[in-house]
């Protein structure tokens, strides 16, 4: 593969999917105020409940739709559980991933007496096969999920900042007690805005998983933490988020091709540390200096 | 005004974190025990404790040889078995020192990660027996006297699928994709080339590694990228020693129209089609060899190594999951296993 080929564009998009969109989704939490950190948790878990969900009904649809209604679910919990009982953001996050990650292998080994992996799905194996570039290329542009997940991460600029409940969400972000005072219900904005963090997370879970046609342990392998890294990198903007994901699907896309091309070599460690170093100079560059929201991690006050 | 809240914070990390400490402990509490066995003859009646590595039983791999070996010792020899399966990092020595304390006669750490945990716990309990599959010495080659370190020469096995590849490649280009950059990968990468370069001496080995952290054993995506990335530059047939991160390199064959070679188990079954062949590394032989040496009461401490000559390590050669493999590739592959018994061909292990 050269360094840049239909192959590395096919390739970027796909690894850049799941990142995305769990960045998208820590956008929509903390624009609306709540710290999230369980990013992680969704991926898996939304991966998790989609295999669930296509191995029981035998359709992919159910499944994705299961996928969607476990990242929603897990994200509606989070805000409920920081809003009324107001246990700590960061430890609720913490406990989110620590849940999900055990949770989901505890439902292998029930569901189908593994500790490692469900069985495979069919599910979307749409797209020519072959290994020409233009044929990754199509298989990633055909797949059902590539097109939801990037319909989401798309549309995110537009509701944050071009309509009323973008407003909304925004201004329970920046100050809730002054959202309070103009009328704002600051608990059900929270809500509604975790609800959409949750859908647009488990679609990067539910890519992880269609992409392998099956659910393997841990699979998200630390994804939710570096789409955490995007989210402070871009100044909570969502576009940016996004883009600062395919930049670093880019980067460890091309990390493959240098090790690769590096052989035998200490160059190996360094293009495997590439895409990390890359993440650690654009924020010490100040890419992303913008502020955090105003009242990220802060309740309305009487 | 400011002090409260953050106290509060406190206490709930406190409490946090007591509760998952309690929750680690109880499911330390929880061992898989085995009904008593039904004791044959003469045969000793010693207490064996196997402790599982990340992952547990349903691995579909190295846990379940590892299993695989102990029930066929309690069959077969009457022991009797409990096994553990900790949660993480922390509760690999608790696991191995509860076995001993115990006083069990035998104590099995399976993997190269309890390395270091079983050191120690072994010189606490002189008078327990342990054994460490993949066991790696420690730097000053000081093993304790009661502990039998079980290693395979995965170089040797790795050779004869790289035999395998080297003849059936039609590109003259194959791939090996490494799970985590550490030396035990590195012998499956070594041996590997070996192979490839002794039947086709102009070939091209692609290889990368999906990363420097445990991680890179259980990221599937990234074994897809990769092998993906080595196909479209021209291999056809990869091998992987990637733990989970392998399926995605059996995606990326399947998608791409390539070969794969499985590895430690038969995998014939992930891909079935696009796997050409798996390297097989005999755990359960390991396992099985150490319990009843010590039934027997022959335990030996140090290292014991398994290879291609006793059988500890092979491939897929034979029955429909080795269809893909051709009669001339066989019986050049046949050879070279001949060779490396025979001690005439070494297979390098060390880069």
């Amino acid at each position: 593969m050269s360094l840049f080929s239909l192959t590395t564009v096919g390739e970027t998009l796909r690894i850049a999917a799941p990142y995305a969109c769990a960045a998208v989704a820590g956008v929509w939490a903390e624009r609306a105020g709540v710290v999230q950190i369980g990013l992680e948790a969704i991926l898996l878990s939304s991966a998790f409940a989609s295999v669930v969900g296509t191995l029981a009904s035998g359709s992919a649809v159910v499944g994705v739709c299961a996928g969607i209604i476990m990242g929603v679910c897990l994200s509606a919990a989070h805000a409920t559980l920081v809003h009324r009982t107001r246990i700590d953001a960061v430890v609720c996050g913490i406990a989110w991933n620590l849940l999900a990650y055990s949770g989901t292998r505890l439902g292998l080994r029930a569901l189908y007496d593994s500790a490692s992996n469900s069985p495979s799905i069919a599910a979307f194996r749409i797209g020519p096969t072959g290994n020409e570039g233009w044929q990754v290329l199509a298989r990633v542009l055909c797949d059902p999920l590539s097109w939801l997940a990037f319909t989401a991460v798309v549309a995110s600029p537009y509701v944050l900042n071009r309509t009323r409940l973008g407003l909304r969400i925004r201004a329970v972000g920046e100050n809730p007690t002054a959202a309070r005072a103009a009328g704002i219900d600051v608990g059900r904005t929270r809500l509604l805005a975790l609800c959409i963090s949750g859908a647009i997370g488990s679609l990067g879970g539910i890519h992880l998983a269609f992409d392998q046609h099956r659910f393997e342990a841990g699979m998200s392998a630390g994804r939710g933490f570096i789409a955490l890294a995007a989210v402070v990198l871009s100044g909570w903007l969502p576009g940016r988020a996004a883009l600062a994901c395919v930049a670093f699907a880019f980067l460890e896309a091309l990390q493959f091709v240098l090790q690769d091309i590096g052989q035998a070599s200490k160059a190996i460690t360094l293009a495997q540390m590439l895409p990390y170093a890359a993440v650690l100079v654009a924020l010490g560059l100040g890419v992303g200096r913008r502020s955090a929201p105003g009242g990220l991690g802060r309740h309305a006050e009487n | 005004m400011f002090g409260a809240p953050q106290r509060g914070t406190l206490m709930r990390l406190v409490h946090a974190t007591v509760a998952a400490v309690v929750l680690a402990l109880s499911t330390l509490a929880l061992p898989a025990s085995a009904p008593p066995p039904p004791v044959h003859g003469a045969l000793s009646h010693i207490r064996v404790g196997l402790v599982f590595d990340v992952g547990g039983r349903g691995d579909k791999s190295f846990n379940d040889a590892a299993f695989e070996g102990i029930d066929r010792a309690r069959r077969e020899l009457g022991i009797v078995m409990e096994m553990l399966e900790p949660s993480g990092a922390e509760d690999r020595e608790a696991a191995l020192r509860l076995f001993a304390a115990r006083g069990f006669d035998l104590v099995v750490g399976v993997g190269f990660i309890f390395s270091a945990d079983i050191n120690v716990v072994a010189r606490d309990f002189p008078s327990a027996k342990f054994a460490c599959v993949d066991y790696a010495p420690p730097r000053d080659g000081n093993i304790p006297q009661n502990l039998r370190g079980l290693s395979f020469r995965e170089e040797e096995g790795s050779f004869l699928v790289g035999v395998v590849a080297g003849s059936q490649t039609s590109s003259r280009q194959v791939g090996f994709v490494g799970g985590m950059d550490i030396p035990l990968i590195h012998r499956f990468e070594l041996g590997y080339r070996a192979g490839v370069l002794a039947v086709c001496p102009d070939c091209r080995v692609h290889v990368t590694y999906a990363g420097t952290t445990p991680d890179a054993f259980r990221d599937p995506a990234r074994g897809e990228a990769i092998a993906t990335s080595q196909i479209s530059a021209g291999a056809d047939i990869l091998y992987h020693a990637a733990g989970m991160t392998g399926h995605g390199v059996f995606e990326a064959a399947h998608d791409l129209g390539a070969k794969a070679i499985g590895v430690d188990s038969d995998q014939y079954d992930e891909m079935p089609g696009t796997v050409l062949t798996s390297m097989v590394k005999r755990v359960d032989v390991a396992v099985y060899d150490a319990i009843s040496s010590t039934a027997q009461g022959a335990f030996r401490a140090g290292m014991t190594s398994f290879g291609v000559a006793d059988g500890g390590i092979g491939y897929v050669s034979e029955g429909p999951h080795a269809l893909g493999i051709l009669a001339e590739t066989r019986v050049k592959v046949a050879e070279f296993a001949g060779r490396i018994e025979s001690g005439a061909v070494r297979v390098p292990s060390v880069k």
